[in-house]
């Protein structure tokens, strides 16, 4: 129950930074939140249903485009095109499914990344969107909606800051929504069921799992969120290209490493990975290449000697884990 | 004729993506290692080769013969001290290895040699061409599209006639048994990696001399690669040719309709081989 406690003491606070904070903190964090976001949905993809994909980029630059194309095209409200941005997501990851699933362990990567790489080729064919130099999300379309006026309101400052702001709320409530959804999905018939397939494929079938059945969902749920998370992030960015929606480096790299140094299959694991994700970038932030060369490294290291990463070592030197996944077993009835 | 010419120049550049894939394929096939920091140890290669050549004033050819043995004997310290201690059931580690391998070496080279697009300098050679039939096909290509031949040639018989190559098979098929009979899989596994950096040497080689290159331009040649490995099936060199002249072919055509379609022509033909034929098209090993 304290952890829970903690847990809301936490996220109070970071729901009051955008009132009390400096609007580059807010900016930053922004950033943060939406690669915890991504974060949690490879760590459920690859750390719990095994599907080690490196072409999550797709659904990001797939949802960021369809907000573009609904405010644009449409003249929709941007926070209505982001949600339209991750059921198209969701729809598109339908053939994906059906072409990837047909490939195994690390064909089944290199099948994800071409897909991602196609999807980033189609999209800079869309001449109404910029083609292969992108656009910019027209001001007045973000700036102008009701919600910003009542922030303006309350809170008062400029129309952008109210912009960070609206963004920044909405990345710490998918946050925390993603959150709720992966602890209460992981701990139902279906998640157990998923973990047991991780852990031993034959033993699952055996007690009933259909483990395709089970990886199809969590494919396609995360491609809901991740096409959300990007239509979120590119909101706030407010100029979308195909290089830049579909960036290899910035949503499927980076967030394999915040997975890989915080531990994967862990649930608490990629929110400890975006911290020292965080931390590095901050100091580190004036060296440029040299910051990406250390992550590789520590990346590497967490393989070789810590396969769990910070968290899953921490549970396995201390035994204590707040946070667990499975059920306690039943007392065992003693005889009277 | 102007198809002919399209089909001879995909052809061509399948040559190149056949040396790109070629080491891929070996260590591929040998241990279901999936090497994400190949493209980099190309592109590093090339680096290597320009560096000999400026140091020594030497031909880059001859040059690229001096980078062979320092590639080798990286290929195995990298296989020795680093990939033997992630290799196993799960596929994770080595991928997640060779992923950071792959930042680190991207980001080194990008430090050390600033983000400027370099070329091999080869001479009046680069501009030469032979006219054969109704097509003029360049030198360079060419010789490309023979190196690699040449290679799958080399590794074939490596691979089917020599001792080394049944250590080779043998770790390939059952590595358990392979230990019975007195082969150390970790030694076997060194020396494949060593051999695939010396055939990623004679790709950095036609890499630099083709066009210009830079140290961000790795991930991009692996992704051809790869398509190229799978669409010939695991553990098929032959196979892994095939595959390097399909996602050519497709590229070529691609870019005749339009120059913007030419790497999207060459992934749509990746998805439309793994449709049709999940394994490839001539697999060897089961995976």
């Amino acid at each position: 129950m304290r952890i829970f406690l903690i847990f809301l003491a936490f996220a109070l606070a970071l729901a009051l930074v955008p009132i009390l904070g400096s609007r580059a903190l807010v900016q930053d964090l922004f950033t943060v939140l939406c690669l915890l976001v991504l974060a949690l949905n490879w760590n459920l993809l690859a750390g719990f249903a095994g599907l080690v994909s490196v072409g999550q980029q797709a659904f990001v630059g797939i949802g960021a485009y369809a907000m573009f194309a609904c405010v644009i095209l449409l003249g929709l409200n941007p926070i209505l095109g982001m949600l339209v941005g991750g059921l198209v997501a969701m729809a598109l990851s339908v053939p994906v499914a059906f072409f990837a699933f047909r490939l195994h362990g690390a064909y089944f990567a290199i099948g994800t990344w071409a897909v991602a790489d196609i999807a980033r080729l189609s999209f800079s064919q869309w001449k109404a969107l910029g083609g292969g130099t992108g656009t910019a999300l027209p001001k007045e379309a973000v700036q102008e909606m009701a919600v910003i006026q009542i922030l303006r309101d309350l809170f008062g400052g400029s129309k952008a800051a109210a912009v960070d702001m609206l963004t920044y709320w909405l990345a710490l409530a998918l946050v925390l929504a993603v959150l709720a959804a992966s602890w209460i999905f992981l701990r139902s018939r279906l998640g157990l069921g998923l973990q047991a397939v991780r852990d031993n494929p034959v033993a699952a079938r055996a007690v009933g799992v259909d483990p395709t059945r089970l990886k199809a969902l969590v494919f396609l749920l995360t491609a809901f969120v991740t096409g959300i998370c990007g239509g979120l992030l590119f909101i706030q960015i407010g100029r979308i290209s195909p290089d830049a929606a579909f960036s290899l480096l910035d949503w499927t790299a980076f967030v394999i490493f915040i997975v890989v140094i915080g531990g994967i299959g862990t649930l608490p694991g990629p929110i400890i990975g975006v911290l020292v994700f965080y931390g590095l970038e901050r100091a580190l932030a004036d060296y440029g290449t040299l910051y990406l060369i250390l992550l590789g490294l520590i990346g590497i290291a967490i393989m070789l000697f810590a396969r769990r990463g910070l968290w899953g070592s921490f549970i396995q030197r201390t035994g204590f884990d707040p946070l667990p996944l499975g059920h306690r077993a039943p007392a065992r009835a003693t005889p009277e | 004729m102007i198809w002919l010419d399209t089909l001879v120049q995909g052809l061509l550049l399948g040559g190149l993506y056949a040396l790109f894939a070629a080491g891929l394929s070996l260590v591929f096939g040998i241990m279901r290692l999936v090497n994400l920091a190949h493209g980099d140890l190309i592109v590093l290669g090339a680096y290597l080769i320009l560096g000999i050549g400026t140091a020594t004033g030497l031909n880059p050819f001859l040059a690229a013969l001096l980078a062979l043995p320092v590639m080798f004997a990286l290929g195995m310290a990298l296989q020795a001290g680093l990939l033997n201690r992630v290799l196993g059931e799960d596929i994770l580690p080595p991928l997640l290895v060779t992923f950071g391998l792959s930042v680190v070496i991207q980001n080194g080279l990008l430090t050390a040699f600033s983000a400027d697009s370099r070329k091999l300098p080869l001479g009046p050679v680069e501009a030469a061409s032979v006219p054969l039939g109704p097509v003029t096909i360049g030198t360079m290509p060419l010789l490309t599209f023979g190196s690699a031949i040449l290679v799958i040639l080399a590794l074939n018989w490596l691979f089917y006639r020599t001792a080394l190559g049944r250590a080779f098979r043998a770790t390939s098929d059952d590595p358990v048994t392979a230990q019975l009979m007195g082969i150390r899989p970790q030694r076997i596994f060194a020396v494949a990696t060593g051999i695939a950096l010396v055939v990623a040497t004679i790709a950095a080689l036609y890499l630099g001399a083709r066009a210009n290159f830079d140290p961000s331009i790795g991930p991009a040649r692996l992704l051809y690669a790869f398509e190229a490995v799978i669409i010939g099936g695991l553990g098929s060199l032959w196979g892994t040719l095939a595959g390097g002249l399909v996602i050519g072919v497709a590229q070529a055509f691609g870019a005749a309709l339009n120059p913007e379609w030419q790497i999207l022509a060459g992934h749509i033909a990746f998805v439309l081989v793994l449709l049709l034929r999940p394994r490839g098209l001539f697999p060897r090993a089961l995976d």
